[in-house]
């Protein structure tokens, strides 16, 4: 108990002040000339890279999530309301959440571990002395092209998840495709796939702020860097999957005020 | 140019910085010697802004870094090159891009400009031809001299080197040492150097400043430190340890 007390204390301390490095994030977007090269390069990085487990996580989460709601309502004889299911739940909240788990393992993880080496190799130290921020020149770039990538991942989330569930409908659970199709339709609205993009958005800003916060703080030396990427990962997906019912209940609030 | 009044430096209980006080004049030399744990290091983070002290003052040909933010700090910055104990070369850039770095973040976009003036400081380490290797292709003597062409291809007006020569054999030591006296002498640059390595001191220092425990035990000409009578200074100088210490008495 007093283990999770502890790490509850550490985790809001750290969200503190992960608040006060959005400021300065904010502040420099409008201050400073972006870099494009390195924009890219992390766009490359974070999202080019990471499809694989975006992938591989959306057809496993699609397909899994169709199975089990299809045996559920196979007894009550709505073998067409599953995938209209599995629509809304990726959209809205699998497909966000997921892709955000997965670029805090793979993304976030690198990212704290690539600034926390640079702190204690003094090339942060470095680029102070160079008249260089370190949050213009590191975190900035790595914010903008988490921003950027996530709605883009978990769009493909999305795509891969619905349609590997639609194959195994059609194909392995034998439900009728067309009206399957049209049930998905009809409860999929518009709400939840912006519900789906604004999360992700907001994923991506907590996932990359959160590692590069954990890597200008780090200890000293390897264990101190392999603490800070731990603590990164940890933090993100707990802030993610708290975020993620805040933003439930508000975003359900603002999109369907009726 | 460089003015340091009073300042002190704790980190938890342990003090490492106790009411030092100093000037630098501009174009001066000036070595700070003292045994490792001392806060040598500490105290050049203090000189260009990189550690705020608990008490005292820094001033910068008048500016004073204390209390500056860390955008402001910037601009006063660019008065500095330093060169690092482990060098701390960007790994994921090759040394030209390393070279290159302080005048693009300058604001020189021309890149004749810039290849021509990475050129020349790559020829003044003795390192030509090397631009595209990466850091971790160079040996750690090879490191120190990209990091001194680093320091030195923005031109600035002080130069900090922090334990240049540490962790180098004696040859590539005297080669440092060599470099690091030639850009004194060519540029007329402030230097300011950090070293418990007494042939670099006695090379670099017009002045030598000694520390013992976090307090300036002297600040002398370089000529009456090194024929100090001072048993303290002396056994320093000579790399004499004290029996008792070591406890062999």
């Amino acid at each position: 108990m007093s283990a999770a007390k502890g790490e509850l204390s550490s985790f809001l301390e750290g969200m503190g002040r992960v608040a006060l490095l959005a400021c300065e994030v904010l502040r420099s977007l409008f201050t400073i000339r972006i870099n494009w090269a390195e924009l890219i390069r992390q766009i490359h990085f974070i999202g080019y890279k990471s499809q694989f487990v975006v992938l591989t996580t959306g057809a496993s989460t699609g397909m899994v999530f169709c199975a089990q709601t299809y045996f559920q309502f196979h007894k009550v004889k709505m073998d067409t309301a599953a995938l209209s299911v599995v629509g809304v739940a990726m959209t809205s909240e699998l497909g966000p959440v997921l892709a955000g788990l997965m670029v805090a393992g793979r993304v976030g993880a690198a990212m704290t571990a690539e600034i926390g080496t640079m702190k204690v190799t003094q090339q942060i130290d470095a680029l102070r002395t160079m008249a260089t921020h370190p949050v213009d020149y590191l975190v900035v770039p790595r914010f903008l092209a988490t921003v950027i990538s996530m709605p883009l991942l978990t769009i493909l989330a999305w795509l891969v998840g619905i349609g590997s569930a639609y194959l195994l409908a059609g194909k392995l659970l034998g439900i009728e495709e067309a009206f399957a199709l049209k049930h998905m339709y009809f409860y999929t609205d518009a709400e939840d796939v912006l519900m789906g993009v604004i999360k992700s958005l907001i994923f991506g800003a907590l996932i990359s702020l959160i590692s590069c916060y954990h890597g200008l703080n780090c200890g000293n030396g390897a264990e101190g860097v392999g603490r800070a990427t731990n603590e990164a990962v940890v933090h993100s997906c707990i802030a993610i999957l708290i975020s993620n019912f805040f933003l439930t209940l508000f975003l359900r609030a603002v999109l369907y005020p009726s | 140019m460089i003015k340091v009044a009073n300042i002190n430096k704790s980190f938890g209980e342990q003090a490492v910085l106790r009411d030092i006080s100093f000037e630098v004049s501009e174009g001066e030399s000036v070595a700070i010697i003292g045994r490792s744990g001392t806060g040598k290091s500490v105290l050049i983070k203090h000189l260009v802004g990189l550690l705020h002290p608990d008490a005292g003052e820094v001033f910068i040909e008048s500016e004073n870094l204390v209390g500056a933010a860390e955008r402001q700090l910037l601009k006063i910055r660019q008065k500095f090159g330093m060169l690092f104990q482990e060098a701390a070369l960007f790994d994921s850039m090759d040394v030209f891009e390393n070279i290159a770095f302080p005048l693009r973040r300058k604001g020189l976009t021309d890149a004749n400009e810039i290849k021509q003036r990475v050129e020349e400081v790559l020829g003044l380490v003795e390192l030509s031809g090397t631009g595209e290797k990466m850091p971790s292709e160079l040996s750690g003597g090879m490191k120190k001299r990209v990091g001194l062409a680093r320091a030195i291809v923005h031109r600035p007006k002080i130069i900090l080197y922090d334990e240049p020569t540490t962790g180098l054999d004696p040859v590539v030591s005297d080669s440092i040492d060599q470099l690091m006296m030639r850009v004194r002498d060519r540029y007329h640059v402030t230097s300011i150097v950090i070293t418990h390595d007494m042939r670099c001191a006695r090379r670099m220092g017009q002045r030598i400043i000694y520390l013992i425990e976090g307090q300036v035990y002297l600040d002398a000409p370089a000529g009456e430190v090194f024929n100090s009578d001072d048993p303290v200074v002396s056994r320093f100088i000579k790399g004499q340890s004290d029996i008792k210490e070591v406890g062999l008495s």
